[in-house]
């Protein structure tokens, strides 16, 4: 039990009046800057670190720097959720799969309803991967090691097959969108072998299309757009708004804990590995529509479509933490910002942080603690007040939305241009709802078709093109066996249903 | 006109001269031009990379010491291998509330791109210190020597060892093929995201070398996962302190000991954009030698075996002309250039 003593004297270290201060000023901020698309928690970690390193000089103040970056973190975790209910609008990657249920339950008057299920489930999945850091990390860290170019490509795989499979939409819409998400996913530079693709000789696509604007796009202009159509007004305006909202969505909760289990491990997965956790939150709503007795009506607005993918985005974003303490591998953008902190205070990530840093280590790990708690207090209690802004009339917040989106799109770069992106991406955005065709498989294309891309180039070059290497070891292989079983899944199921109809007729 | 004008040119003057002299202190003039507005400090690479790490560090020691009365902000550009940053530069002529931070992609984009910029699109201020790099191993292997290591690879014949490194036709594919020009080996080169990746790659056996950058590999070292074979500089690194039970950094011979001539050492310097006044460049030059004064920085370049040249003026213009030089001819040879066929 030597961790619990460890974790004891952490919280002892963690709990001083000022780390305590600091914890809800970050959490505050960072459920702001979560709030706002186009200010991530990576660039609002990024802005305020500089202000952290006179804190980090003095003694113990590493700690209080980390604790109030990581704060930041939790905070923007908690505030991705909240746009992406109320507006369509995911402010971070994670938050996408959020709005599928999220966004339904909002135009049913539920907004109170989803945003409590998506706040307590964030808590539930950051517990659980705090709980895992705590007493697993060296079984946990050994097992990043075993990941390499082949075994990413088999999760992001593993995502993409998931959704394909999954998805109640007929499985070719599905390809459709995700084969233009990728081909956007390939605008800029070839990480491989270094040369610009795709930009037609100008400057303005060497950065190519960034997540952000895209979804702002697609989904905040084009929501704006369909709503202007059928008449202007938020559908969810008759919103009960009060306190008891937050105890009776409590007590429907406890039903959905075969969920919370499932996704909270797929997020813990995919945290460590690192895959992030925008594949976490995309997979634990697929498995989730799949496995679940209410999987018909998923995508209409059930809570238990807002329990799975922010349980597993919260476990991942968590677990992220992990690689990054014990291997120096940022498993998130802002992880990756953090890891940047360290350094810069004069702390080495690698294997030996939690010896030669034990107050350090312990500390941060006893803030992820309280630092959860103090944002589900910030969070729930603001319930009432974010579910009121639906009761502000549509003529007035739809100019105020459109603006924010600019100010996202503009902030992501620097760049006028993806303003004109973003006005492009909404009329994709409509168009591709009018058509009644997904537009998530294309957004989880431009964020991970980079990445997947990269793994599989990787393993080709290490395999000379050979194509075994993705069934080269029990781990590589249990991936991609169970990717290309989600894919045909559907497939597999309708024959052995019309086989079984054909046997009972005969 | 202001009557002190003339004054502060002289002094301007004074400390230019003192820079082109290479003068160690900090002349103590009133300065001649001072930010009016927020300081952008660019950085063509993402966060959380060594430039990065550097660029925040500055502007962190810059807000401690309260060294400038305007803010400092740190805006990542990292599109198309920090061609998105250099553009952005390039395209501020006149502007002297833009710096930027570079990495060896000063030279190796443009070269492997055909993004139009040069190096002489913008206003030299000062190097900072150069990043070494060092040749490792996952500490389980047998190899004891770059030696032993080079001639393993020979004998797993062309293609067989992979060469772990970051980005694509950038310092780490470049020191590569200089290795396998000596050699006459032939490695699989693999290309990841950033050098922290690399360095865990290494270490779950999925790569059988990289020539990380020490910073990036140090944890990794010091926790006995990793063996440093050489380090790619002409002299060892003057860092003394243990960092495993029984090496320092000084311990690692350079390769030219052990038989393997091959040098590269990479830029942390800064630069500003075109067509900016002497005052200004020597504004800059001020700032940047008063961070490199505090124990901060001191405590910075230790952490990353960092060789602490530092250079200014038309020393530092020269430096990085013959840098150039040395880079068209590494990529030439390695047929890295735009539109070359290999």
């Amino acid at each position: 039990m030597e961790a619990l003593n460890s974790l004891l004297q952490g919280f002892s270290v963690a709990l001083s009046f000022t780390n305590i201060a600091l914890m809800f000023a970050g959490v505050i901020l960072g459920v702001i800057i979560g709030v706002l698309p186009g200010l991530g928690g990576a660039n609002g970690v990024a802005i305020l670190l500089p202000l952290t390193f006179s804190m980090a000089q003095t003694p113990g103040g590493q700690t209080s720097a980390i604790i109030l970056l990581s704060c930041i973190y939790w905070g923007a975790l908690f505030g991705g959720a909240i746009t992406s209910i109320l507006f369509n609008i995911p402010g971070e990657p994670w938050s996408v799969a959020t709005t599928f249920d999220g966004y339904p339950l909002a135009q049913k008057g539920r907004a109170g309803t989803a945003l409590t299920a998506a706040f307590t489930s964030s808590f539930v999945g950051a517990a659980v991967g705090v709980i895992v850091i705590t007493f697993l990390s060296p079984i946990v860290a050994e097992f990043a090691l075993e990941f390499g170019p082949p075994e990413f490509f088999g999760v992001y795989l593993l995502t993409f097959c998931a959704f394909v499979g999954m998805s109640k939409e007929a499985p070719f819409k599905t390809i459709v969108a995700m084969m233009l998400g990728f081909a956007l996913a390939a605008v800029g530079t070839d990480t491989v072998t270094g040369t610009l693709r795709l930009t037609f000789g100008t400057a303005t696509l060497l950065t190519g299309f960034d997540f952000l604007v895209a979804v702002i796009g697609l989904f905040g202009i084009g929501e704006i757009l369909l709503t202007l159509e059928e008449g202007l007004e938020f559908k969810g305006a008759s919103a009960r708004i009060n306190v008891k909202v937050v105890f009776e969505t409590w007590r429907e909760l406890p039903r959905y804990w075969i969920t919370s289990l499932r996704s909270a491990t797929i997020g813990c997965f995919m945290g460590i590995v690192p895959g992030g956790a925008t594949p976490a939150s995309f997979m634990s709503y697929g498995t989730a529509m799949r496995f679940s007795k209410d999987g018909e009506k998923f995508g209409s607005g059930v809570v238990e479509g807002v329990v799975a993918p922010e349980t597993a985005a919260h476990a991942a974003g968590t677990s992220a933490l992990l690689p990054m303490l014990t291997l120096g591998v940022p498993g998130s953008p802002t992880a990756a910002v953090l890891l940047g902190g360290l350094l810069i205070w004069g702390l080495e990530p690698g294997p030996l942080l939690f010896v030669e840093q034990k107050n350090f280590v312990w500390g941060l790990i006893a803030s992820m603690y309280l630092g959860n708690v103090a944002g589900l207090i910030v969070v729930l209690t603001c319930v009432p007040l974010f579910a009121a802004i639906l009761r502000i009339p549509f003529s007035v917040i739809a100019p105020i939305i459109i603006v924010i989106c600019a100010i996202g799109s503009y902030t992501v770069h620097n760049a006028t241009f993806d303003i004109y992106m973003m006005v492009v991406f909404g009329i994709i955005g409509y168009l591709f709802k009018k058509v009644r065709y997904p537009l998530a498989p294309l957004v989880l294309a431009v964020v991970l078709g980079d990445r997947a891309e990269a793994s599989f180039r990787q393993a080709m070059l290490m395999s000379h093109g050979d194509m075994s290497i993705f069934f080269s070891n029990k781990l590589v292989g249990g991936l991609t066996s169970l990717a290309l079983i989600l894919l045909f899944w559907p497939m597999a199921s309708g024959a052995v249903a019309l086989l079984r109809n054909r046997l009972r007729r005969e | 006109m202001n009557p002190f004008t003339s004054v502060s040119r002289f002094g301007t003057l004074i400390s230019a001269g003192a820079a082109l002299l290479g003068a160690v202190t900090v002349p103590a003039l009133a300065q001649g031009w001072q930010p009016t507005k927020t300081v952008e400090f660019i950085v063509p690479a993402g966060t959380g990379g060594g430039a990065d790490q550097m660029a925040r560090a500055i502007q962190g020691i810059v807000a401690k010491y309260n060294l400038m009365k305007q803010p400092m902000v740190v805006i990542n550009k990292r599109g198309g291998s920090g061609a998105e940053g250099f553009l952005d530069v390039k395209s501020s002529k006149g502007d002297p509330h833009k710096i930027i931070i570079t990495l060896s992609n000063l030279f190796t984009t443009p070269l492997a791109t055909g993004v139009p910029f040069n190096w002489r699109d913008l206003t030299p201020v000062k190097m900072l210190a150069l990043d070494e790099f060092v040749l490792w191993v996952n500490a389980d292997t047998p190899y004891k020597s770059a030696k032993d290591y080079i001639a393993a690879v020979k004998k797993a014949g062309p293609g067989k060892m992979n060469m772990g490194g970051t980005g694509s036709k950038q310092e780490d594919q470049i020191i590569t093929a200089a290795i396998e020009k000596r050699t006459g080996v032939k490695f699989t080169y693999i290309p990841f995201k950033g050098g922290g990746t690399v360095a865990v790659q290494l270490v779950g056996k999925h790569v059988n070398s990289s020539v990380n950058n020490p910073i990036e590999a140090v944890a990794h070292w010091r926790g006995g996962k990793l063996r440093p074979l050489c380090v790619f500089d002409t002299q060892r690194i003057p860092y003394k302190e243990k960092m495993t039970s029984t090496m320092s950094w000084h311990d690692i011979p350079t390769c030219k000991e052990t038989g393997l001539d091959v040098n590269y050492l990479m830029l942390r310097g800064i630069f500003m954009a075109g067509g900016v006044t002497p005052d200004q460049v020597s504004y800059y030059i001020n700032l940047l030698r008063k961070v490199r004064e505090t124990s901060e920085w001191k405590a910075l370049m230790a952490k990353g075996a960092f060789n602490q040249t530092s250079m200014e003026g038309q020393e530092y213009a020269d430096w990085v002309a013959k840098a150039e030089a040395e880079h068209i001819a590494l990529m030439k040879a390695a047929g890295f250039m735009a539109g070359q066929k290999k």
